[in-house]
């Protein structure tokens, strides 16, 4: 168990942000968001899976919606905490602790709000090892655990409780509601035993954030290569270094798919990289060769600061690199491709490890 | 058509007079701290050089780093209310939330929250409660705030809370500046409405310079328009630089940038703009400097502003050189004492220009007194400092192909004839007013920023739609319509969001309209 204090947080936001693979949130409003819940209600416990009881209740918190909305209409804080205690009431137990389901730039910092404000522990893990667009694509789905009863709150003060017979059902309305609330709203779900945090959950996630934001930063403070010692935390490596030169937009199904264009420079000159995503990157080909994909993780870095680039700031001109990173191996089962596959996402290539 | 470009840095105000594409007349005068002194000194000098009919002039273009000074120094600032309409959401992080303590203390630490505000769609997060609004500015002027920095959710989508406001405040104080986020940012709320509170931190300061620059102008006999110039390498006039000072922000930069692409006549080219202390580099696209990817903070304010992406180094003309036989220069300068201190003007430190002088690449002061270096010496420290400027331009540049590299700024004497990576190495004439040059070939721009809804198969269509609003605005600002084009299209589709709801993002430019004669 460790102390969080709103010094540690730039670095986390940051490394949350690159581990978004694209999508995930922007890590300056959850940054500061959770800034300002420590700064009003003291520090946070950050507590190993291992220290916590089998039978603990563990409540994770999240925001769910579109990125951009999130950056305008700001939460009041008060939505996090409602959805929470809705659910607490559906089940009628109370939260020990309270935990991520992905990370990314807004929603590995934001489960420090409620923490702060409900006074409960934060446990160091994450439910996908990275961020995925949909809210069915956990590791605790793979063990069989019910996304709900599930509470969905928006800062009015309403809340939607819902109870459905898969995850994938539980994605659908929540998305509806999601909508009606304007587009961001804080949801609670996956009840999880203590048991199954252990079992299920990507231990650690919270310290690895913390790591990789703290390597880019040293690095650029060393003029070191950040990109190098981003990829080097991250067990990954570096599959292309280029430049912007388009990139295409679509809105299908309520998401922003596309694809970005990326002439190479440096050692990749005269080749091309497509990266689609759709929130998140999905699939990376060099010169029409599929060199990574989902579930494997495609961060694109600034070449020259090692700042994550979220694909809602990809533009034209922008030099970055790109990353691919190992996912948790149970994203490589037959039951973690079915989820969040290539096949998923309607791409018929077959999935290769990085 | 004569035209009057003036940049007023920290250190020194250039001046150039221009016809068409012919540069006159170009002079400096120190800056001044009222800043006015500094202007009439520089007109003066330019009426003895090029003996012009003040009545002649069409137009008067004035670039200054003097908002943002004042901001960076933290002093000539208002006392300011910064007032938002997002209840019952946005609470998590109210306004001045992430400032600097001692800035948000000087303008007085007002922050406060009302009801109101817009959903994505237009819709309202709550309606507008006008009796806690005016209960909110009694308590903001019982607290000593004298101007008005008034942000709501959404407000680029729908303005209607922030309109109404200004109106109230109107009512309830005369006079009172107001700035409105929906007229000053783009979407992101933080950014915005800090780039909202910086402005009204400045207005009274905005009033008493406008009004100096004005008087000057008139006091010189000339009757022109004056203008001064934007981030983004646009012109605005005085009236809307009263009530927009932040728009000039980073004018600095980009006038250097425009100006050497006039001079060079290059379009897309990395610009190296050597002063005094430092060298900055950036990179022209087709005459309009690259914009920085990331947020910029301003005085440590996280803002959204556009910003040209310039990247510094610790070398000028006043650089300390050291000792050895490859001597380190920089960062440490003389800066504007070089006229006294440097060895070729009677002083007695080694400077680099004393380095160009005696390389010969200048003919500057007295060459005699720089006689005595050792020729290998110097070529090897300034091989040095060819060498860190020809890396900060590969830093910059994005292809591996050579560039052309354009040098400007009075220190540029110590770019040499090649550099690694430049295709060519090109010192216009005048390279020494860049500045003031940019300032006065600038043109006007207009620009838009919505969620569009963009249904199947009228995306052409919707693109037309916005593309014609921003030609609109910025014949609106006094561009000649015939002129305006589109220079800058965006489109982000906003995720999860039905309707196909797309963020769309045009900006358009033309030469400025001057009256009937410049067809």
């Amino acid at each position: 168990m460790r102390e969080i204090t709103p010094l540690d947080l730039p670095d986390m936001a940051r490394g949350a942000a690159v581990l978004g693979t694209g999508g995930g949130g922007d890590p300056y409003v959850g940054r500061l968001l959770a800034q300002q819940a420590l700064l009003r209600h003291g520090p946070v416990q950050l507590v190993d899976p291992m220290e916590i009881d089998d039978d603990a209740v563990v409540i994770p918190t999240a925001f769910m919606g579109a990125p951009t909305v999130m950056l305008e209409k700001l939460p009041s804080g008060a939505e996090l905490t409602a959805a929470l205690q809705a659910l607490e009431q559906l089940i009628g137990k109370k939260a020990a602790y309270t935990v991520s389901i992905e990370a990314g730039g807004l929603n590995s910092l934001i489960p420090f709000v409620a923490a702060a404000e409900l006074g409960l522990p934060l446990i160091d893990a994450d439910g996908m090892g990275r961020a995925f667009p949909e809210l069915q694509m956990l590791l605790p789905t793979l063990g069989g655990v019910s996304a709900t009863p599930m509470a969905i709150a928006d800062e009015r003060g309403n809340a939607v409780s819902l109870e459905t017979v898969s995850n994938g059902w539980a994605e659908r309305f929540a998305r509806g509601v999601t909508i009606e609330m304007g587009c961001s709203a804080a949801v609670s779900l996956y009840v999880l035993t203590g048991r199954q945090v252990k079992d299920m959950m990507v231990h650690g996630t919270m310290t690895l954030c913390q790591r990789l934001g703290a390597a880019i930063r040293e690095a650029g403070e060393a003029h070191r290569d950040p990109v190098a010692a981003a990829t080097e935390v991250m067990g990954g490596r570096v599959v292309f270094r280029g430049k912007i030169v388009d990139v295409q937009r679509g809105t299908q199904g309520g998401f922003a798919r596309g694809e970005a264009v990326l002439d190479g420079l440096a050692d990749d000159l005269g080749s091309r990289m497509e990266v689609a995503f759709q929130n998140e990157n999905l699939v990376a080909s060099r010169d029409g060769e599929v060199v990574v994909s989902v579930p494997d993780l495609i961060c694109l870095l600034d070449t020259d600061t090692g700042e994550p680039v979220t694909t809602e700031t990809l533009r034209y001109g922008l030099r970055v690199s790109v990353v691919a990173a190992p996912c948790d191996p149970r994203w490589r089962s037959t039951e973690g491709l079915a989820l969040a596959g290539p096949a998923y996402f309607g791409y018929d290539h077959e999935y290769v490890p990085v | 058509m004569l035209r009057l470009g003036i940049d007023v840095g920290g250190t020194n105000t250039d001046a150039v007079l221009i016809d068409g594409q012919l540069v006159l007349a170009a002079t400096k005068a120190p800056t001044t701290s009222d800043v006015t002194t500094g202007i009439v000194t520089a007109i003066g000098r330019l009426r003895e050089e090029a003996g012009f009919d003040p009545a002649d002039v069409a137009a008067v273009m004035i670039g200054t780093t003097h908002f943002i000074n004042a901001l960076v120094e933290g002093s000539r600032l208002a006392p300011t209310a910064a007032i938002r309409f997002g209840l019952p959401a946005t609470s998590a992080l109210p306004p001045l939330v992430d400032w600097p303590a001692a800035l948000s203390k000087t303008i007085g630490g007002h922050s406060y929250l009302c009801h109101g505000g817009h959903e994505y769609d237009g819709s309202r997060i709550a309606d507008l409660d006008e009796q806690e609004f005016r209960d909110v500015l009694d308590k903001a002027v019982q607290g000593g705030a004298r101007s008005f920095a008034i942000s709501s959710v959404f407000s680029p989508v729908n303005a209607e809370f922030e309109l109404r406001a200004a109106e109230i405040i109107a009512e309830q104080l005369p006079g009172a500046p107001v700035s409105l986020s929906h007229e000053i940012g783009r979407m992101g709320l933080l950014g915005r409405e800090n780039a909202t509170i910086i402005n009204a931190a400045l207005r009274e300061l905005a009033e008493n310079v406008t009004t100096g620059l004005t008087e000057t102008v008139l006091g010189a006999g000339i009757q022109a328009p004056v203008f001064l110039s934007q981030n983004d390498g646009t012109l605005m006039d005085v009236d809307h630089a009263r009530r927009y000072p932040v728009a000039t922000f980073a004018s600095g930069p980009t006038n250097s940038m425009r100006g050497a692409a006039f001079l060079s006549e290059q379009s897309s080219c990395a610009v190296v703009d050597i002063g005094g202390t430092t060298t900055d580099v950036g990179i022209l696209q087709n005459g309009f400097p690259r914009e920085a990817s990331t947020d910029v903070a301003v005085a440590g304010i996280q803002t959204n502003f556009r910003m040209p992406d310039v990247l510094s180094v610790g070398i000028g003309g006043g650089s300390h050189v050291g000792s050895g036989p490859i001597p380190e220069v920089g960062p440490q300068s003389v800066g504007y004492r070089l006229t006294q201190q440097a060895l070729v003007f009677g002083g007695d430190q080694l400077t680099a220009t004393d380095l160009a002088v005696a390389a010969g690449r200048a003919d500057i002061g007295d060459a005699a007194r720089v006689a005595h270096l050792d020729p290998a010496v110097v070529r090897a420290a300034l091989d040095g400092v060819a060498g860190r400027i020809a890396e900060v331009v590969d830093r910059m540049r994005l292809s591996a192909e050579p560039i052309p590299v354009v040098a400007v700024g009075g220190g540029s004497i110590l770019v040499p004839e090649q550099l690694d990576g430049a295709s060519v190495v090109v010192r216009p004439e005048h390279y020494a007013v860049a500045n003031a040059i940019g300032a006065a070939i600038a043109e006007v721009g207009g620009e838009v920023d919505r969620v569009f809804s963009v249904e199947p198969g009228r995306r052409d269509a919707v693109l037309d739609e916005a593309r014609q609003e921003a030609v609109d605005r910025t014949v609106a600002a006094g561009a000649r319509p015939g002129s305006v084009r589109v220079v800058d299209i965006e489109e982000v589709p906003l995720a999860y969001l039905p309707g196909n709801a797309t963020r769309i993002r045009v900006k358009a430019v033309g030469e400025l309209s001057l009256g009937g004669n410049d067809a």
